[in-house]
């Protein structure tokens, strides 16, 4: 009863917030209307951006409350801001179909929102008095218009994808273009340079065989060692773009033989049943290898276990150490470039690291290479 | 003394073949993948066999796999096997079967041939031939004090290293700058810490080297 009461109250309350919104969408209404001609004498410009900026709060406050009202979570189906003057942020924010869906709620919500919210205070006030009949009829109405135009729908969602796409894929362009220099800038640097030396070595020696016999020793000696130096080199170079034994064993095996290496004692459970593609197990091992790094660098633990599980169509990682903890992606570029190389296959890492420990990263890499992720938010409103 | 040579790279092959036959072994056969190898091994049964672990036809650890299914085939046949990397993983499944015999090492090693050739021959006689890296590896980690590893002194783990790598005392001795008797007093206390009871002195080399592979 007197939560009956209260509740009738919280509608009346609404249906006047509403109503005051539902007029502040007809002023935005009328002065974005107005802008838009006025494009052409520059005036417009900021008359239009500060409409379409200003009825996002707008529609968010109801995106909220609609969404609490019908027990459904209506998501953000902007784009995410891009950096520029306002020329470049006007452009990408007409871009963005959901400005338009926002536009379309506006002029709905400043004519039949005004309306059924003025409507709605009437009803409240009539359900205080007789308040055995059914309340917030036309708040709930009110609900379905906005669910109907202010939730995401496919098209923004695959706008929002695309978007998150172009990111991914720039960053792993980027990405890997740096790898390339960084190889190439190796190469150069090492192995090129000790095999010049070796055949410098090997010239001197070759010119002095008939004159001095001890001298050709040491340059045959220096020859070699110039040689596998270079090797070394190579190799490192060879491990840090693909690492034999991964090529060899797979995921599995390579995380196995990256334990063993590790200077603490790292327990490896694994249940993955066959070979993944080839992109996925190279990404999910530098995953591995970069967190087990941070362990053994950072976290002062003495043991760490580390977990691989195939299931749901997705790569389950899991590194956990008994360490200190406090480790934060928000902070470490570490974790944030495994971020990343997860990124491009539409991973995600969660860290979890309280102050004094323990730490555990996980990781969750879908195995499929596409993956749709369009779920339906908004049925048919 | 003779021997099997697996490598799939021609010009490493005859180079292989090159510098054996120089100091006195004869080379039965050299295959160039991992089934030819398999045969060779359990058809000839050698002294010892010198195999690249990347083999055709999967290029993966095709050379490695077909040692170790000949050596269950043929208990205790020697195997050094060299790679263009070494990883602990295949070092301990080397030595699984604590029988000796065994060695792993870098391609690199094959350039100071005076040694090679030593580790070859050792490997033949049964002992190990273990590469510095793996060796430098496993006393970095089982440095910890609750393990036997752990309360050898930094001279002693110098020793069980070059042990490791299938030196004879004399040329650790050489390489340590210290007397042959000093390098045995070394040794001795080695196995004296790790728990090896005295037997054939052979034996007890191979087994401090699985004692911290396997611990």
């Amino acid at each position: 009863m007197r939560q009956e009461l209260l509740n009738r109250l919280r509608l009346l309350l609404w249906a006047g917030a509403a109503t005051g919104l539902a007029v502040a969408s007809l002023v935005l209404f009328v002065l974005t209307l107005a802008g838009f001609p006025l494009v052409l004498v520059w005036i417009g410009l900021p008359m239009v951006f500060g409409g379409i900026v200003a009825v996002r709060p707008i529609g968010n406050v109801h995106r909220r409350y609609a969404g609490a009202l019908l027990g459904r979570e209506l998501g953000s189906p902007y784009l995410r801001p891009v950096p520029g003057n306002l020329l470049v942020r006007l452009r990408a924010l007409l871009a963005d179909p959901a400005t338009w869906r926002d536009l379309a709620w506006l002029t709905v919500n400043a004519t039949v929102g005004l309306a059924l919210s003025l409507m709605a205070i009437v009803e409240a006030i009539l359900d205080l008095l007789f308040w055995w009949l059914p309340a917030g009829v036309l708040i709930r109405v009110h609900a379905y218009l906005a669910c109907a135009l202010l939730a995401p729908n496919d098209r923004t969602t695959l706008a929002q994808r695309v978007q998150q796409l172009t990111e991914s894929r720039a960053e792993t362009v980027d990405t890997s273009a740096a790898e390339l220099r960084r190889i190439e800038r190796d190469l150069h640097d090492g192995a090129q340079a000790r095999l010049v030396a070796l055949g410098m070595s090997l010239g001197m020696a070759e010119e002095q065989l008939a004159r001095d016999p001890d001298a050709v020793r040491a340059l045959l000696a220096e020859a070699r060692e110039t040689s596998s130096q270079a090797l070394t080199e190579l190799r490192d170079l060879v491990r840090g773009i693909h690492p034999p034994v991964l090529a060899d064993r797979g995921l599995v095996g390579a995380v196995q033989a990256l334990c063993l290496a590790s200077p603490i004692p790292i327990a490896v459970q694994a249940d993955v049943p066959q070979r993944l593609p080839a992109p996925v197990e190279s990404a999910a091992y530098f995953a591995v290898a970069e967190t087990v790094t941070n362990v053994i660098k950072h976290s002062g633990a003495t043991a760490a276990e580390v977990r691989l599980e195939h299931r749901d169509g997705a790569l389950h990682l899991q590194v956990s150490d008994n360490g200190t903890g406090g480790a934060d992606p928000a902070r470490g570029t570490g974790l944030r470039g495994i971020e990343r190389r997860l990124g491009a296959f539409d991973g995600t890492l969660a860290v979890q690291s309280p102050p004094g420990g323990p730490t555990v990263a996980a990781m969750v890499l879908p195995c499929a290479l596409s993956s749709p992720r369009t779920s339906p938010s908004c049925g048919t409103g | 003394m003779r021997v099997v040579i697996a490598e799939d790279l021609a010009l490493l092959r005859d180079g292989l073949i090159r510098l054996l036959e120089a100091h006195d072994f004869e080379v039965l056969e050299a295959v160039d993948n991992g089934p030819s190898l398999l045969r060779a091994l359990t058809e000839h049964r050698p002294d010892v066999a010198v195999v690249d672990v990347r083999l055709p036809p999967t290029f993966t650890d095709e050379g490695l796999r077909a040692a170790l299914e000949a050596r269950a085939a043929v208990p205790g046949l020697p195997v050094l096997v060299l790679s263009q990397y070494v990883e602990q993983l295949y070092a301990r499944e080397l030595l699984a079967d604590r029988s000796g015999g065994v060695g792993y090492l870098l391609k690199d090693r094959v350039f100071n041939v005076g040694q090679f050739v030593d580790a070859v021959r050792q490997v033949a006689a049964g002992g190990t031939a273990m590469d510095p890296e793996v060796v430098g590896q496993l006393l970095s980690r089982r440095s910890a004090a609750d393990e036997p590893i752990g309360t050898l002194t930094p001279r002693e783990r110098e020793v069980l290293a070059l042990m490791a790598e299938g030196r004879s005392n004399a040329a650790i001795g050489a390489r340590m700058f210290i007397t042959e008797k000093a390098v045995s007093k070394h040794t001795n206390s080695i196995f004296t810490r790790l728990g090896l009871p005295p037997s054939e002195d052979d034996n007890r080399r191979v087994l401090a080297v699985l004692a911290y592979l396997n611990s």
